[in-house]
């Protein structure tokens, strides 16, 4: 049936936009009131000498000694005009804070996924062509470690060899990087992909054992199906099987979980840019809990959820439009 | 095939054959458990995660008696022996081992001067009570929501499941991050986040099962015979759930403790006092660049063993328990 292509999508858009401003506000609240429940930030701030007045005014200086609900109260209507309140700790706006070491993880973050794919795929693709040759069962138990072993312990393995003792790549900070819009990135100097090399690969690791396994499972499904075996019936090579018509009917689902997955490597490049002090959001975040800098903590975690949000709904799109067999949900059963 | 097998087990074994299982080499007789056994048996690897798991259930257990030194007993340690290499022996006579005499570290020692080998014993000791505990509070309550939840349906079944999605839809180490900032490093706390990160698992599977078995005629049967709901739910329906949560329960287990070993990295896990095996891998951190590997080296080499061989039964038990899972 040939409804209007628009009006479904736009119910949905408004919908979940909708769902994620009332997920969003109650993260707000459980966020706020739970960092609110952790000690005292003016005791770690205030050096010991200080006077019970002096306290007393640092505390009244940063709105502490004011109700919960009067502190809320203020948090919530600067977070509407984009002010997250100020970090104890370096005294510039949170959210400044947050957005200055936003590109760093979102380049780790992006590198990592290429990473994963541009060898998950090829990887998957030969387990699944060839799942009983020594190679196939060699990626494969390799893609159980990937999935069993601790990130941090792999980052620790991995400085040990590259930087400690081949002394190859360096194993901490970011290297130099080039202004792009006012965006400093390390992708552009040689310099900057040694130090970026590590750590992507430390934070792509889980990622490329999920889409080997996944390319894999999808290939030997796909062999097995009407269309290839036609497909090899009239003759067609075998490249042109597996390059166009497996590997085609694969993606879906691949496009889907590496969509999903992002906000995930996002999640674990605080664990990967601890180890190889990478300078992004994820380090902040240990540090900022290490000093109780609230404001940049509760932040961090709307700023996280709203990727989250923002990730989860195109993904959801780009699902519907890439495979046409799925509709949006309510959008009518008529396909 | 030989053409001299009687014809019933040669259909045997081309269902099995059909079905993608292997053929058992076990006798068909003898009890369940011992059918169990020998058929856990077949795959080899899944034995060797299963011996080494045993051997690291029993250090952690014996720990204090196995160990060659008391390594938070400070009158056994001498700080002149910090950071020896493996195989040295205590240069100022100052370390002492459990009986008093000259240690002998034979993985070297840490920046206190205690021997690794004992605190590695320790560390595993508390990673696997953490692991262990977290795992089985998680159980509890996931599985009593999950079974209320997949037997009542209604209101409290999407009550429960649009939680656990919500939650599920976050990746763990987030949540458990979250909880620790609000609750603050420490034993119990590192206990409650990974049993909030974990519960939702335990729901969703046992609901799932739930939902299948509730229309079976056993639990008609037992509905029909008066029995009292809660009788219904944990006498009759838990136990038919079963099998898929065991899975679940041994790879929960092993994520329990890789994600207890990376906050405590973080220093967001146990505190200093009682190092689990991921605070002592983060004490040997610094000291690995000058190339003094064996602090941080070999308690990772203990936690990767245990989790790769409670990985390897897990997978071992999903074959043999979940058909539907087996992994083709």
């Amino acid at each position: 049936m040939a409804a209007p292509p628009f009006r479904p999508m736009l119910v949905f858009l408004i919908r979940r936009s909708l769902q994620s401003i009332a997920v969003l506000f109650a993260m707000s609240l459980i966020v706020f009131a739970g960092v609110y429940l952790i000690g005292d930030p003016v005791l770690v701030m205030i050096s010991p000498e200080a006077t019970q007045t002096d306290i007393a005014a640092t505390r009244a200086a940063l709105g502490l000694d004011q109700p919960l609900w009067v502190q809320y109260g203020r948090f919530i209507t600067g977070a509407l005009t984009g002010d997250l309140g100020r970090s104890y700790a370096y005294s510039v706006p949170a959210i400044k804070l947050i957005l200055e070491r936003m590109p760093a993880t979102m380049e780790l973050a992006v590198v990592a996924m290429a990473i994963a794919i541009a060898l998950g795929i090829p990887l998957g693709l030969w387990a699944g062509l060839k799942p009983d040759s020594i190679a196939g069962k060699t990626i494969m138990s390799g893609s159980i470690l990937g999935f069993s072993l601790p990130t941090f312990w792999v980052g620790l393995m991995l400085i040990m060899l590259f930087s400690v003792s081949l002394d190859w790549l360096p194993a901490s900070g970011r290297g130099a990087t080039v202004d792009v819009f006012g965006i400093k990135l390390s992708i552009l100097t040689l310099d900057g992909w040694k130090h970026l090399l590590l750590p992507a690969f430390n934070l792509a690791l889980f990622k490329l054992s999920l889409i080997i396994r996944l390319v894999r499972a999808g290939t030997r499904e796909a062999l097995l199906t009407d269309y290839v075996r036609f497909a090899r019936a009239k003759g067609l090579s075998n490249a042109r099987v597996v390059g166009v018509h497996v590997l085609k009917n694969i993606l879906i689902p691949v496009v889907t979980v590496i969509g999903l997955e992002f906000g995930s490597v996002i999640a674990f490049s605080i664990v990967t840019e601890s180890i190889f002090a990478w300078p992004g959001m994820g380090k902040l975040i240990i540090d900022s809990i290490g000093v109780l800098d609230r404001p940049v903590i509760v932040a961090y975690l709307l700023v996280i959820v709203t990727v989250f949000i923002v990730v989860n709904l195109v993904v959801d799109i780009a699902y519907s439009w890439l495979d046409p067999r799925v509709r949006l949900a309510d959008s009518g059963s008529d396909a | 095939m030989k053409p001299t097998e009687p014809a019933t087990l040669r259909v045997d074994a081309l269902l099995d054959e059909q079905l993608g299982a292997r053929v058992l080499i076990a006798p068909i007789d003898g009890s369940p458990s011992l059918r169990f056994l020998a058929d856990f048996a077949e795959s080899r690897i899944a034995v060797c995660g299963a011996v080494m798991l045993a051997f690291f259930a029993l250090a952690a257990i014996f720990a204090p008696w196995i160990v060659p030194q008391n390594p938070y007993d400070l009158a056994h340690l001498d700080i002149l022996d910090a950071r020896l290499p493996p195989g040295s022996r205590s240069g100022s006579d100052g370390g002492l081992d459990a009986g008093g005499s000259t240690m002998r570290y034979l993985l070297g020692t840490d920046g206190q001067g205690r021997d690794m080998l004992s605190a590695i014993v320790y560390g595993l000791r508390i990673s696997v009570a953490i692991g262990v505990i977290s795992t089985s509070c998680a159980a509890i309550i996931g599985v009593s929501l999950g079974l209320v939840a997949g037997y009542a349906g209604g209101k409290v079944d999407a009550l429960v499941m649009r939680t656990a999605d919500i939650q599920l839809s976050f990746p763990a180490i987030l949540i458990a991050l979250i909880l620790l900032a609000f609750l603050r490093p420490g034993l119990s706390n590192i206990v409650i986040a990974l049993v909030a990160v974990q519960w939702a698992y335990y729901a969703r599977t046992v609901r799932g099962t739930a939902l299948v078995e509730r229309r079976k005629e056993y639990i008609e049967a037992a509905r029909g015979l008066g029995l009292s709901t809660t009788r219904i739910v944990f006498r009759h329906l838990l136990p038919n759930c079963l099998p898929p949560l065991i899975v679940v329960a041994t790879l929960q287990i092993a994520s329990a403790i890789a994600l207890e070993a990376t906050l405590s990295f973080l220093g967001l896990g146990v505190p200093i006092t009682e190092p689990s095996l991921g605070l002592l891998i983060a004490n040997g951190f610094q000291v690995l660049f000058s190339g003094k590997y064996w602090i941080s080296v070999y308690p990772g080499v203990a936690l990767v063993l245990l989790i790769v061989a409670l990985n390897l039964v897990a997978d071992r038990l999903r074959d043999m328990l979940d058909p539907k899972l087996r992994s083709r």
